[in-house]
């Protein structure tokens, strides 16, 4: 079953990411049928995607797809891995959602978003509603990896650098290195998926990352 | 708690820091009995590993009772336990492929980034190593926080000392490991560059594995004698020109297989040294592979090379040509312990394997900064260092 709705971006996502299809052959085929030069992922080459920032990034789970896209899709699992979110507030079941996302100072920023495409099991792709401060859309994408390797999952996010008082703060947020965010929450996830727990090199319980950013 | 700590270059103190704590629900904490100073953590105590941070607790070979556990923790209160210095997840692609150092869930997301820039990838996570590897408390304490309990520790027996099974932390493991890696057949010749704790376990691990000849290879005579009372030839470097005997001992062939354990900071071996000594100095720049180089020479045609010793960035002048044209399988890597314990504790407990005859000091962990120095500047009768925590002080 697949859910669509009006995208602003879905080119951009899908220039800059991936192609779904069902079968071997297919697949095969489908990574051969590149839109550009090469077959690397588009988010890989310096180039310009117009008013918006794209990064990309990959992680292989020894877990199950199915296991993995409905933890991604109860939105309210996303603070424990994705280190900026404060918090996901669901609204109703169709994936409208507010995240609240932290900013320097203490602050927090929230930002509406809709579910703007869905395939069980293989895709969730989001986007901040119209006049959020945030201007975002994100694309998690879920493939069986080959032998027992378990599932690519593969975490687009496109983002327009925001303009105004908030923006600037946010867009500091932002360039923290987004790549380096994307890459870090990722691997948060694949610990929390297999092993249930995210590491910690820390003695005590109060020197954890956690406790750090709880005492500010 | 008490415990070991970094402070710089040959600055090392036993100190009062915070005792560990359960954090993750696989943890659990282990009160240690027995903890070891090994060869790699020199290169922490010489300063040639980055990322070691003033008040860092060191210590990879260790064992002691579990005090506490966390609420996914298989190990129960009172037991006794081996930790492996490999911090391993159990349940990543490269666990599941028991290939446990390379562990991709041990090393904190927010270290991962040093080693990935350096490597490709990140390293997994290590005990008392450096931040690049977690940079997690390690066993040279009273107590120890243990991550991942129902993967890494092995419970051993009650009727075995722990002068008997600690070394299945590390250096037994890492010896047996680099025999493996040199792929021994039975009518094969194996030279072995040095005879320190890990060089003599290869060497008696590439004995058990049924080696033809096995050659030790170094220049303090105590230690070369460890290795003949193994059954191993010797071959003094000082006195004795390398290439040339090995050669004349292999008939003419060169070795089959070679064995590199002396590692990153291989003094003597090669007259280029002063050149990597002096990139060594300004970080991460050249390993003194000097060992390495001259195994390389001395092996045959279609012969095996494998590197336990310890290399942490790049090297010079690296006999590549010789490497192609000889056509070497070479191998080497972090120890895998958890994918050795069991089996080495059944050859422990039938008598195939000793490790006791390696151990030349046993001092309290107060004592633990002269075992340091002594370890270093003492080689020949230092062979290895076990502290204990509860040992009383004999000043
Ligand atoms: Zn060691
Ligand atoms: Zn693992």
């Amino acid at each position: 079953m697949e859910r669509e709705t009006r995208n602003r971006f879905g080119g951009l996502l899908a220039a800059a990411g991936v192609t779904l299809s069902a079968g071997l052959v297919a697949s095969f085929l489908a990574r051969r049928r590149a839109w550009h030069g090469d077959d690397a992922p588009g988010y890989t080459q310096p180039r310009s995607f117009g008013d918006y920032d794209v990064t990309g990034r990959s992680v292989t789970i020894r877990e199950p797809r199915q296991k993995l896209y409905e933890f991604w899709r109860d939105f309210a699992n996303l603070p424990r891995f994705m280190e900026n979110l404060e918090e996901v507030r669901q609204q109703g079941d169709d994936g409208d959602s507010v995240w609240v996302i932290k900013a320097p100072a203490g602050r927090s920023v929230e930002v509406e978003t809709k579910i703007a495409r869905e395939e069980p099991g293989e895709l969730i792709a989001w986007r901040s509603v119209e006049g959020s401060d945030i201007d975002t859309e994100g694309r998690v994408t879920f493939e069986d990896a080959p032998g027992e390797r378990g599932t690519r999952v593969k975490l687009i996010i496109a983002y327009k650098p925001p303009a105004g008082e908030v923006g600037k703060r946010v867009a500091k947020l932002f360039q923290r290195e987004p790549a380096i965010q994307a890459r870090h929450d990722l691997k948060r996830f694949k610990m929390l998926m297999e092993t249930g727990e995210i590491a910690t090199s820390a003695r005590t319980a109060d020197q954890t990352r956690a406790a750090q950013q709880e005492n500010g | 708690m008490r415990a070991l700590t970094w402070h710089g270059t040959r600055d090392v103190r036993v100190e009062t820091v915070d005792d560990p704590e359960i954090i993750n629900p696989r943890d659990a904490i282990v009160k240690i009995t027995s903890t070891a100073i090994c060869g790699s953590d020199l290169h922490l105590y010489d300063g040639v590993i980055p990322g070691v941070k003033p008040g860092d607790v060191l210590g990879h070979e260790f064992m002691g009772e579990v005090v506490d556990t966390g609420r996914d923790s298989t190990l129960k209160k009172g037991q006794r336990v081996v930790v492996p210095f490999t911090i391993a997840c159990g349940g990543c692609f490269h666990c599941k492929s028991q290939q446990y150092s390379a562990c991709d869930n041990s090393n904190p997301v927010e270290k991962q980034d040093m080693s990935a820039t350096l490597y490709g990838q990140p390293m997994s996570g290590l005990f008392g190593y450096s931040h690049l590897t977690g940079g997690y408390s390690g066993g040279q304490a009273e107590y120890v926080r243990v991550p991942f309990s129902d993967v890494g520790p092995i419970v051993v027996p009650d009727h075995l000392e722990d002068e008997k099974v600690l070394f299945l932390s590390d250096i037994l493991p890492t010896g047996w490991m680099a025999a493996e890696n040199a792929d021994i057949q039975p009518d094969d010749t194996v030279a072995v560059w040095g005879c320190g704790p890990v060089g003599l376990f290869a060497i008696q691990s590439a004995i058990v594995m049924g080696a033809a000849r096995v050659i030790g290879i170094d220049h303090y005579p105590h230690r070369l004698e460890l290795a003949r009372k193994l059954g191993a030839d010797i071959v003094n470097f000082r006195e004795t020109d390398v290439r040339e005997a090995l050669l004349e001992m292999s008939g003419g062939i060169g070795v089959d297989a070679v064995i590199d354990a002396v590692g990153m900071e291989s003094h003597g071996f090669a007259i280029d040294n002063m050149l990597d000594v002096a990139k060594q100095k300004v970080g991460i720049g050249a390993d003194r592979a000097s060992a390495l180089k001259q195994a390389i020479l001395a092996v045959r045609f279609g012969g095996k090379v494998s590197i336990p010793g310890v290399y942490g960035g790049m090297t010079d002048k690296w006999p590549l040509g010789a490497m192609m044209e000889k056509g070497l399988q070479i191998r080497g890597g972090q120890t895998h312990v958890q994918k050795y314990t069991k089996d080495l504790l059944a050859k422990i407990e039938d008598g195939t394997l000793d490790t006791t005859f390696l151990i030349s000091h046993r001092l309290p962990l107060e004592d633990a900064p002269r075992g340091y120095h002594c370890f270093k500047e003492e080689q020949d009768s230092w062979t290895k260092v076990v502290l204990k925590p509860g040992m009383e002080t004999t000043a």
